[in-house]
């Protein structure tokens, strides 16, 4: 299909501009409507600026003058936070990360040296003792509104919520799980596999993304926290050996507790795109 | 060249006003009603809304940028209702929002911030360099794009608030106290900036400064109390004082006029 082109004598007074033009005003718009689109117009309308039109090809000329050296120089380089590593971690949880980390390799650094928690012939290794509630940490370090400046903005913008929570929950756990991975490998102490830790971590984990949604991410992580010590921890004290909750028997209970959890967070994702749960 | 108008840009709008309140109810903590039956209808323009310290001013502009949930009552933005527990992701990518407390990251520049939030909002990833240039220039920072937020001054940063509101070409625009910390220039710049805004989007700016309002809105909307006092522009809030009231200028004195009420238990000051 061949498409109809502006004639000469349009495109000439259309360079003239608007001294002494004899375009009408419909014209007008007809012809820069058409060199929107065509190339081959647009060409024709610059040969014709040069001749008819000397005054702008000056204009354009000077300013040319002006740019040339200016393109020409380097651009300095600065380093450059790409929105692709602040999409998964903000700069508050960095630091709550680094600490879970250390706490993870001492863990493992006392379990070396001092073959693990207990007496007599119960040890328990203190990296399981510590595995679940170290990713309750950097959970609460995600979303409390007392590390995260920006909180308030965070909760009112279209990609809080579900999505949210999963990449920080994912990039939580994409720091913690290989910390606990090579400190439950490298461990002396016997009997520590990497079910045992793994399933009470992620159900902490869930847990804490489940209550916090409906009290607030800091009570939920003091809550968890305080059941981690109850039926952990204080078991171990005092009977000297892993308690029921930390072998296999018990590993069934863990993952009802992760499903449900997960449960209760699919069901309420609105909850992370409101204030309430960054308290 | 110029884009192409798409059709959504031209399509006529379903709706008649961008927000719409109908006896709503807002709770903040656990028992005070902050906003208490509130109807209210506005449409494009710049509305500013002005009102004592502890009126709920905060706690509805919150629920219009849906990060409160109301108690009661209806909420319709946009022609959708936004009162429900839904995360309204499709509704949220037209709202812009500045909060009073605005928290930022002060180690990120001024365009890294701004890209982020534009990220936030799901600007599409190919648009987001130029939307954050057109707002960071529309604010006066585009000299100053790439220094970090803790070598800005107050005003600095909340112009950087503003454009972090304005990235994503917003139809609502939630400002709360913007002109806090900003110098008279700035003020003065700040105004045009909202005339030209309130052109085709619907601006709500709450502010304590009357003289704002005076040159920038076009309607005014008087607060106390969680309930709304008064709604009309600014010269019949002016008309509403006389000589006897207390203010320096006609729009304090039927700010005063208005808000007197001889029964109120609490104080004002």
């Amino acid at each position: 299909m061949s498409v109809e082109h502006a004639s000469t004598r349009i495109i000439d007074c259309y360079a003239r501009g608007l001294d002494g033009t004899d375009l009408t005003a419909d014209e007008v718009w007809a012809v820069e409507a058409h060199l929107e689109a065509c190339r081959v117009c647009r060409e024709r309308l610059a040969a014709a600026v040069a001749m008819q039109a000397p005054g702008v090809a000056a204009l354009v000329g000077n300013v040319w003058a002006g740019l040339e050296p200016r393109l020409g120089a380097p651009v300095a380089r600065r380093r450059y936070r790409s929105v692709r590593l602040s999409s998964w971690l903000t700069p508050a949880m960095v630091p709550w990360l680094g600490m879970v980390v250390s706490v993870a390799l001492l863990a493992l650094l006392l379990d070396l040296v001092g073959g693990g928690y207990g007496f007599g012939s119960g040890r328990v290794s203190l990296v399981l003792l510590l595995a679940p509630v170290l990713p309750v940490l950097g959970v609460a370090a995600s979303w409390s509104q007392g590390l995260d400046p920006a909180y308030e903005l965070t909760a009112s913008v279209p990609r809080a919520g579900l999505q949210l929570v999963l990449r920080r929950t994912a990039s939580v756990l994409a720091v913690v799980v290989p910390a606990l991975l090579v400190g439950g490998w490298a461990t002396g102490v016997p009997g520590v596999t990497a079910a045992q830790w793994l399933l009470p971590c992620l159900a902490f984990t869930s847990t804490t993304l489940a209550l916090g949604g409906v009290v607030g991410v800091t009570r939920a992580a003091v809550a968890v926290v305080v059941v981690w010590a109850g039926v952990v921890v204080a078991p171990t004290v005092v009977a000297s050996r892993a308690t029921f909750a930390l072998q296999t028997g018990g590993l069934a209970v863990w993952g009802l507790v992760l499903t449900l959890g997960i449960g209760v967070v699919i069901a309420r994702r609105g909850a992370y795109s409101v204030l309430g749960a960054h308290r | 060249m110029m884009p192409a108008m798409s059709a959504a840009d031209i399509a006529p709008t379903p709706y008649a006003w961008e927000i719409r309140a109908t006896g709503l109810k807002v709770r903040v903590g656990r028992k005070r009603m902050a906003v208490d039956g509130l109807d209210l209808s506005l449409g494009t323009g710049v509305h500013g809304l002005l009102g004592p310290n502890g009126a709920g001013k905060t706690t509805l502009i919150r629920a219009l940028a849906t990060v409160l949930r109301p108690a009661e009552g209806t909420l319709e933005l946009l022609g959708e209702s936004a009162g429900g527990t839904g995360e309204h992701r499709a509704l949220r990518r037209r709202i812009g929002y500045l909060p009073q407390e605005f928290g930022y990251y002060k180690r990120f520049t001024v365009r890294e911030f701004v890209e982020y939030m534009a990220w936030l909002k799901e600007v599409p990833k190919a648009d987001i360099p130029g939307a954050v240039q057109r707002a960071v220039e529309r604010v006066g920072l585009a000299d100053r794009a790439e220094e970090r937020m803790k070598a800005l001054s107050g005003g600095m940063v909340r112009r950087v608030g503003i454009a972090q509101a304005i990235v994503n070409d917003p139809s609502i625009l939630l400002l709360d106290e913007p002109t806090a910390g900003l110098d008279p220039a700035q003020r003065l710049r700040f105004r045009e900036l909202l005339q030209e805004l309130g052109a085709d989007t619907c601006v709500v700016v709450s502010t304590h400064l009357v003289e704002d309002v005076a040159a920038a809105c076009s309607d005014v909307v008087l607060f106390a109390e969680g309930r709304l006092v008064f709604q009309g522009t600014p010269d019949e809030l002016a008309a509403a004082g006389g000589p006897e009231h207390v203010g320096d200028s006609p729009l304090e004195r039927g700010y005063s006029a208005l808000l007197l009420n001889p029964e109120q238990t609490r104080g004002t000051w």
